[in-house]
């Protein structure tokens, strides 16, 4: 009997011992990925990667030098048109959302984000096209703009409903007992308090929309050439980085790879300054 | 004449106590702060020992030692020696924690069936872990384990039914059959009232009366009334000390200490 | 209003394209822009095998990061690891790509379903990872100490405590992984070999519904053309918005709130 038990037991812990070793390999597979691809962009992207890179425009296939300039300026106006249609219409829903939001029309709207939320990017891109670019019957930055700014809208106002969930809701019904003007309460003491959160929310769906490359293939399209009107093609670092990386000419190639490098830098730079800086106001 | 009857009396108590756990210089942390600073005590077989003292005073983790629950979380720390029957629990020679916790189970304050299992299910969990059962065999120790539980009578109809479908006094004598069912020799209750109606307290305390012929029992109250009802000894913990153990009639009518006695009276905490 | 519009303008769009090849359009495999023929069945059969294959491979691996996470270490190593699981989130789509094409797909013999499958499923993980960590969280932990007190080992604990109460939401995590992977483009179009054709060889080029738009819109010469890959783009979002609807329910239902 007590023989019995004690192997009953040693088998038991065997068991729990293979379950452990399944578990810990499966996480190191899991971050192996991560340090192959980060590696690479890293390695080949810097081999790629010189001052010229940030400042000249695309140089033909054969010639080299040449660069992304336009492309990296290209990709920040883009994004500065996305959140011009994102935040205001991103940042208002929520705060309608949390203040008035607990009936059927707010249910409503919250389950409208939540389907445009899981909406792939390239049918936003084709939404865009459709609105934009076969209305105007040329490709632009704006029609881009516009299909990532549509992609930015839910989670910036499921951010910004949550975060002004937590400003108590006596401090808004004090501000009104104060006789302020409604929109003053929301505006300069709700929004307010609110504001660190939100503003680590729209940081990180920015680098999520900075990354977004399907979309922006038949709005903003692409251009080799240095444009700053948002009614033309524009260029962009990920269709850019695209076009490289399909196409058959080494010197291409490794400028994907430096273009990969900067973006994965600004994308990731951002994430974990937020990371860090949100981590810090939750504590505070 | 009447004075020699209890004086024998109380030698043959002296006999018939045993001591089922020792616990000497036990001291707990939770990183780096102090919970437990060396606890003497000893637990004697076939009685109910309550741990009372106001909230945050150690009661809990000091019972959550005793089967080893205190180390399972992040940063806990621990230092002193718990004999059980005489072997030292930590010492791993001796005793491996799965076995230690067959004989050593454990109720927690709120009822915890697993609520994806049946109320059949919630007993045999424990059994089965400790070897296969045929179902005839099965069948059989539950239900003599939920009839020891006293709660067979209520459920034999609904014993297919989730567990967390029962009322909350219910639910806690399942728990109660849950730990029952793998044969303990002794049973830890945390507080396992606190968060039941006069009702079902009333019944947890006569299972425990029952329950204590077979087993030693210690159970963790704030409720000192409820100490006094169904203990025979009782100690009081304040600030991660234990101030004083002793029968449980001398500790709330004659305690030694003055701390003992501004709590059993109310006048603390 | 906004998705009310996006839905019309789709649904205004495709209706050419729905006119002229009906249902039949769905259960074809043509797919010739010369000539104004076109089926989607080569794109749906794509979309939902690269799918598959990314999940068969991420679940294990997101399951095995979550449980590791939630339930075993205490280090303070775990943080680490789960920071680097999110920030596999952060790097863009083409960037994956274009590792794939160079590293990933010469290592697994070329451009294939398969490729696309692998490179899927390492974009997954984070995603499978976070809300099965979450789900396996809420699992309250006096469940997991009453296991434990009965002298259950770590994996018999997982097993009576935390996996059935858990497993709704994990089923849940999973789905949502399969809505990511649906309408998931760049990665998959740079390695998947885009040739509409069904075969069933896993080392064989494909194509999905997303790769096809990526790759055709721009280019689109006819209306019909253009119309079918507007349809394409409808069938995908209602397989998105289907399989995510059902997702957050399972999500919701286990953590007991809306995330």
């Amino acid at each position: 009997m007590e023989n019995n038990w004690t192997q009953e037991v040693r088998k038991r812990k065997l068991i729990e011992k293979i379950f452990l070793g399944t578990v810990l390999s499966g996480t190191l597979i899991a971050i192996v990925p991560l340090v192959l691809v980060l590696g690479y962009v890293f390695i080949k992207g810097f081999s790629a990667l010189d001052f010229n890179f940030f400042t000249q425009l695309p140089a033909p296939v054969g010639e080299p030098g040449g660069g992304m300039g336009n492309a990296i300026v290209g990709t920040f106006i883009i994004v500065g048109l996305s959140c011009l249609v994102g935040l205001p219409i991103g940042i208002f829903g929520g705060i309608w959302l949390a203040l008035y939001g607990q009936g059927k029309r707010g249910f409503f709207i919250r389950y409208a984000a939540d389907v445009l939320s899981s909406i792939p990017s390239i049918v936003i891109g084709i939404f865009a096209y459709v609105l934009l670019v076969a209305t105007l019957k040329h490709f632009s930055a704006l029609a881009g703009g516009f299909a990532l700014g549509v992609i930015m809208i839910p989670t910036v106002t499921r951010t910004t409903e949550e975060l002004v969930k937590m400003v108590p809701r006596t401090l808004y019904e004090a501000g009104l007992a104060l006789g302020i003007p409604e929109w003053k309460v929301i505006l300069k003491i709700v929004f307010r308090t609110a504001w660190a959160g939100i503003f680590t929310g729209i940081m990180l769906s920015v680098a999520r929309i900075m990354g977004e490359t399907a979309p922006l293939l038949f709005t903003a399209f692409n251009s080799m050439y240095w444009n700053f009107r948002i009614d033309e093609p524009m260029a962009s670092m990920t269709v850019q980085i695209y076009n490289y990386a399909i196409s058959p000419f080494a010197d291409w190639n490794a400028k994907a790879w430096a273009g990969s490098l900067t973006l994965v830098m600004i994308v990731l730079g951002i994430t974990i300054v937020v990371r860090k800086f949100s981590r810090r106001v939750s504590y505070g | 004449m009447d004075r020699v009857i209890e004086k024998v009396k109380k030698e043959e108590k002296m006999v018939i106590e045993r001591s089922k756990m020792s616990v000497e210089n036990l001291s707990a942390w939770f990183g780096d702060k102090q919970a437990l600073f060396n606890i003497n005590i000893e637990l004697f077989e076939n009685k109910v020992t309550a741990i009372i003292g106001p909230s945050g005073c150690g009661k809990s983790t000091f019972i959550r030692n005793l089967n080893r629950l205190h180390e399972t979380i992040s940063g806990a720390k621990v230092s002193g020696k718990v004999y059980l029957d005489g072997r030292d629990i930590f010492d791993h020679n001796c005793c491996d924690v799965v076995t230690l916790r067959r004989r050593v189970g454990m109720v927690f304050q709120k009822p915890t069936p697993f609520p994806t299992m049946t109320i059949y299910e919630n007993v045999a969990a424990g059994i089965k872990l400790y070897g296969k059962k045929p179902k005839g065999k099965l069948d059989q120790i539950v239900e003599q384990i939920l009839k020891q539980a006293a709660l067979w009578d209520e459920v034999k109809d609904v014993l297919y039914k989730p567990g967390p479908s029962l009322s909350g006094g219910q639910q806690q004598r399942l728990c109660i059959a849950r730990a029952l069912a793998i044969e303990p020799e002794v049973i830890l209750l945390d507080e396992p009232c606190s968060a039941l109606d006069p009702i079902s307290t009333a019944k947890i305390e006569e299972l425990i009366h029952k329950l204590k012929q077979n087993y030693t029992i210690i159970i963790v109250t704030h409720n000192m009334q409820q100490a006094a009802r169904v203990a025979d000894y009782t100690a009081f913990f304040l600030l991660g000390e234990m101030i004083e153990f002793e029968v449980t009639s001398k500790i709330f009518t004659a305690p030694q200490d003055k701390r003992t006695e501004d709590y059993v009276t109310g006048r603390f905490g | 209003m906004l998705l009310l519009l996006l839905l019309l303008l789709l649904l205004i769009k495709s209706s050419l394209g729905f006119k002229t090849f009906g249902f039949g359009f769905f259960f074809s495999s043509a797919w010739d822009p010369l000539h104004d023929v076109f089926g989607a069945l080569p794109f749906i059969y794509g979309t939902i095998m690269s799918s598959l294959i990314a999940l068969l491979i991420a679940l294990p691996l997101g399951l095995s990061c979550s449980i590791y996470l939630a339930e075993i270490s205490h280090s303070k190593f775990k943080e680490h690891i789960a920071t680097m699981i999110d920030l596999l989130a952060a790097i863009p789509s083409v960037v994956y790509g274009l590792w794939g094409i160079f590293v990933l797909a010469p290592a697994l013999g070329g451009p294939s379903l398969l490729t696309g499958g692998v490179i899927l499923s390492i974009m997954l993980l984070p995603t499978i990872t976070a809300i099965s960590r979450e789900v396996i969280q809420a699992v309250p932990h006096n469940l997991r100490e009453s296991a434990l007190a009965l002298g259950a080992t770590k994996w018999e604990t997982f097993k009576l405590a935390v996996f059935g109460p858990a497993l709704s939401g994990i089923v849940g995590a999973v789905i949502l992984g399969l809505g990511r992977a649906l309408g998931e483009t760049m990665a998959v179009t740079m390695v998947i070999g885009n040739r509409p054709a069904i075969s069933p060889s896993l080392f064989a080029p494909a194509y999905t519904l997303a790769s096809v738009i990526a790759n055709e819109f721009a280019e689109a010469t006819s209306e019909v053309n253009l119309s079918v890959l507007v349809e394409l783009g409808l069938i995908l979002l209602v397989i998105t918005v289907i399989v995510n609807g059902i997702a957050r329910i399972l999500v919701w239902k286990t953590t007991g709130h809306k995330k």
